[in-house]
């Protein structure tokens, strides 16, 4: 029985990576078409039209961003695609800290809420509020606190992953049946008891949606975080870099770009895995 | 209406101990401005450059309602368009799933190059492409997550694809749609003072913010931090009261006798 | 040749493929004459909404045929001689009960005039004037109900289908809204096919009870119920109303001889 579930789970995750690698290919054809269409001149081919979007400068063909990854990312260095491998292991440390940091942070304030009304209504408007803070503009400032390094980026990415698990988290530890609640007092349990035995399981589907949501923003946080903090070893500081040296390598950015890509698609699948994997568990043995 | 007193007094005596605390502390400790300047000089900085604030403050704005306006339309349309054909959008789910988590502002650079960097377009760009998965995935859930029950009792009446759509699907999505906007009206105004880091015109919240912070004006730089926040929740709230307009059957609207 | 408005002859159901094979239905015939108040009861899972569902078209036959007012039951509900009640109301949260009533008169652009005094006259029939402006999360449980009567009431169906509509309801709102089915019934002559669990109600507001066995599922035998109408309160304290009552009971158990397929009503 469990096993013709998990059969089920992997056969529908293969269709979804399918069906993503497919709209990627067509995007792909459409790219190098409306190159085809109005891009720059070649010896072999003459677009129709003059688009400035398509040119190879602003669309650079899409083997010359693969062709880019390994050439020298600087005169002798190692090729870019080492670089950008190493900038975007930095960049997902950062955001992984970020994360852990905005999850434990997030969890603990929503179990303080869910315990006192009075806290709830104190804080939670302004926990609400953080989130209109634009925190590139907060960013320095927290660098300087922390004098700098990864564990700066980190804390700044925390600033964006901490709300959602809050604000899921306390739906969620509130989403148990209050006759469950009554029962559990019946029998006289302590809080705790109810936090563990009750409320966290029941908050557990709601947490994991928010953890994918907390994933993207811990990258998108890093990358933030990166660019006014001085950093350079990180994918933002990469993507700050060849941004200056756009015109003399167009593809160098769009490398960067689709190494974020796959840094930000990389965490929030890995935290989708670790949903299934959690969540079946958890159901599977009352199912059997 | 004590009821209600009581209901933002935490909130409001929080407001006001943290301020106080904040102005004691940079005084007691002797705090540097870099580090963090007192309320009181942000107030000072504020009133001193009210009118610029004004004006960056409202430039941003324009950026962040046109690239909502941008990335929402089109959002929209791709959402109705592939919401017609139920394999369309079960291909295209996982993708934009995936999409929704790359990190969009990685693309504010290109966009400077291909909209011009001192044209506001490229920052409305940005925001539209930010905006645009969340607000696409919420429609499309919205218009396919529809209850079984409903759509039956429309075939009973043999309903056609068009009526079902314009009387079960659309008004199923609203409060979706709704959702995804109030996400969205904060992200514009984070993504259009992001777009604003790679550089473009001047007199715009984000390059405020770096230039005041170039030069050790701290307070001016977290006054603008200030007017920021307050654009953004303004825009939050203009966005909610629309929704209870707009949707005032649904749940969020609903007065709910609080005991 | 009789008037019946539906007409179901020989139908199987048969459910899944391979070996998830379950077959629900099986040589169910019935004839329902026009005007009729005919209740499908039968243990949980014998087939009683699949049956319905098939005579609304919402599913269809693996063999057999259905005919509805002498048509195919595909073109019934093209035509929409349908109206549905099911046992959750199914109201849109975004329409106010006036217009979740005028929803079918939209759909099938009918009446485009008086839809809204139609809607009007149907929310009175089942006394629920006053009511038009609300939103249904506004209404008790018995009054979204009586709603989804009235919305399929609204555009005059030739017959009413209607899956447990009292289901999830209290005894007593159960029992008063029985009376109103009944002289909403009366009023309207709507063929109705009722599905239910509770003997009692099927009884007291039948003209027929077809009884239905499980597994696969059959009509056992369709009893006329010559109680006589108006029904009220006194009809549940008439002796004959108990002696059907325990008839009916009877045949559930299988105390009787089982004969399958011969269940056919008589034009009353
Ligand atoms: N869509 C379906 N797919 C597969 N099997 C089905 C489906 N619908 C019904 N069945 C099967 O057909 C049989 C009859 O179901 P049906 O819902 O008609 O029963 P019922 O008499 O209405 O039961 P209840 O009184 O519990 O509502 C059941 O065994 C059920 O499992
Ligand atoms: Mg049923």
């Amino acid at each position: 029985m469990l096993s013709s579930i998990y059969t089920f789970a992997v056969f529908r995750a293969a269709r979804s990576v399918l069906s993503f690698l497919v709209v990627i290919a067509a995007l792909a054809v459409l790219w190098e078409v409306v190159k085809l269409l109005g891009g720059d001149p070649s010896e072999a081919w003459t677009p129709p039209f003059q688009w400035t979007v398509a040119s190879d400068l602003n669309m650079p063909h899409l083997w010359d961003i693969a062709a880019s990854f390994v050439e020298p990312a600087q005169r002798n260095g190692p090729p870019l695609g080492i670089v950008l491998v190493n900038a975007g292991f930095f960049t997902f440390r950062e955001a992984f800290g970020g994360f852990v940091f905005g999850a434990v942070l997030g969890l603990a304030l929503a179990i303080v809420f869910v315990h006192s009304r009075m806290l709830e209504r104190a804080l939670v408007p302004y926990v609400v509020a953080s989130q209109t803070v634009p925190i590139i503009a907060i960013a320095p400032v927290v660098v300087i606190w922390l004098r700098g390094g990864w564990l700066a980026v980190a804390v700044i990415s925390a600033y964006l992953t901490f709300f959602p698990v809050t604000i899921a988290g306390l739906r969620g530890l509130r989403s148990p049946d209050p006759r469950a609640l009554e029962l559990m007092r019946s029998y006289a349990s302590s809080s705790r008891d109810v936090l563990l035995k009750v409320r966290l399981p029941a908050a557990a589907p709601y947490l994991f949606a928010a953890f994918k949501i907390a994933a993207t923003s811990s990258v998108v946080g890093a990358i933030i975080g990166e660019l006014p903090s001085g950093i350079r070893d990180g994918l933002g500081g990469a993507i700050l870099n060849f941004n200056q040296f756009y015109v003399s390598g167009p593809p160098k950015l769009w490398a960067a770009i689709i190494v974020a890509a796959i840094v930000g698609i990389g965490f929030f699948a890995l935290v989708r895995a670790a949903e299934v994997l959690f969540l079946r568990g958890r159901t599977a043995p009352s199912d059997a | 209406m004590t009821k209600r007193i009581g209901r933002y007094l935490p909130a409001a005596l929080v407001f006001v101990g943290v301020l106080g605390l904040w102005e004691l502390a940079v005084r007691a400790f002797g705090i540097q401005q870099f580090l963090l300047p007192p309320p009181s000089s942000i107030a000072a900085a504020f009133v001193e450059h009210f009118d610029e604030l004004m004006t960056v403050g409202r430039n941003t704005l324009v950026e962040a309602v046109g690239g909502l306006v941008i990335g929402g339309v089109a959002a929209l349309v791709v959402a109705f368009a592939i919401a017609r054909w139920a394999s369309a959008s079960r291909a295209l789910l996982p993708f934009a799933i995936a999409a929704n988590s790359v990190p969009i502002i990685a693309f504010a650079p290109i966009m400077n190059n291909w909209f011009g960097i001192l044209n506001p377009l490229s920052k409305m760009m940005v925001v539209a492409v930010l905006v645009f998965f969340p607000i696409m995935i919420n429609t499309l859930r919205g218009l396919t997550l529809v209850d079984q029950a409903s759509l039956e009792l429309m075939r009973s009446y043999a309903a056609s694809e068009r009526a079902i759509f314009a009387k079960v699907r659309v008004p199923n999505a609203l409060p979706y749609i709704f959702t995804a906007l109030k996400v969205s009206a904060t992200l514009s105004l984070i993504g259009a003072i992001v777009a604003e880091y790679f550089g473009g015109a001047r007199s715009v919240l984000g390059q405020f913010i770096i230039t005041e912070a170039a030069f050790f004006r701290f307070a001016n730089a977290w006054a603008a931090i200030v007017v920021a926040s307050a654009v953004s929740i303004a825009f939050f709230l203009i966005i909610l009261a629309i929704e209870r307009v707009a949707i005032p059957w649904h749940a969020s609207a609903r007065i709910v006798d609080s005991s | 040749m009789t008037d019946s408005v539906v007409r179901v002859r020989g139908v199987d159901k048969v459910f899944g493929i391979g070996a998830d094979k379950t077959p629900a239905l099986q040589s169910i015939d019935l004839e329902i004459p026009k005007g009729a108040f005919v209740s499908l009861i039968g243990p949980s899972g014998c087939g009683k909404s699949t049956l319905l569902r098939l005579i609304g078209d919402l599913t269809q036959p693996s063999a057999g045929t259905i005919e509805v007012n002498g048509k195919t039951a595909h073109r019934a509900r093209v035509d929409r001689d349908y109206g549905m009640v099911f046992q959750a109301p199914v109201l849109f949260d975004w329409r106010t009960v006036q217009g979740n009533v005028e929803l079918p008169l939209e759909v099938s652009a009918k009446d485009r005039a008086g839809r809204a005094d139609r809607a009007r006259a149907m929310l009175a029939l089942v006394e629920l004037s006053g009511f038009e402006r609300r939103y249904p999360w506004q209404l008790s449980g018995g009054m979204q109900q009586r709603v989804a009567i009235a919305r399929a009431l609204s555009f005059e169906p030739a017959i009413l289908l209607m899956d447990e509509p009292f289901g999830a309801l209290d005894e007593m709102t159960r029992e008063r809204l029985n009376l109103e089915l009944l002289r909403i019934w009366k009023q309207t002559g709507t063929t109705t096919v009722f599905v239910t669990h509770s003997i009692p109600e099927a009884v007291f507001l039948s003209t027929h009870v077809a009884v239905m066995s499980a597994r696969p599922g059959r009509i056992l035998e369709v009893i006329p119920v010559d109680l006589p109408q108006p029904r009220n309160d006194l009809t549940r304290e008439d002796e004959r109303y108990f002696g059907f009552i325990k008839r009916v009971r009877e045949r559930l158990r299988g105390r009787d001889v089982v004969r399958p397929g011969a269940a056919e009503v008589a034009a009353s």
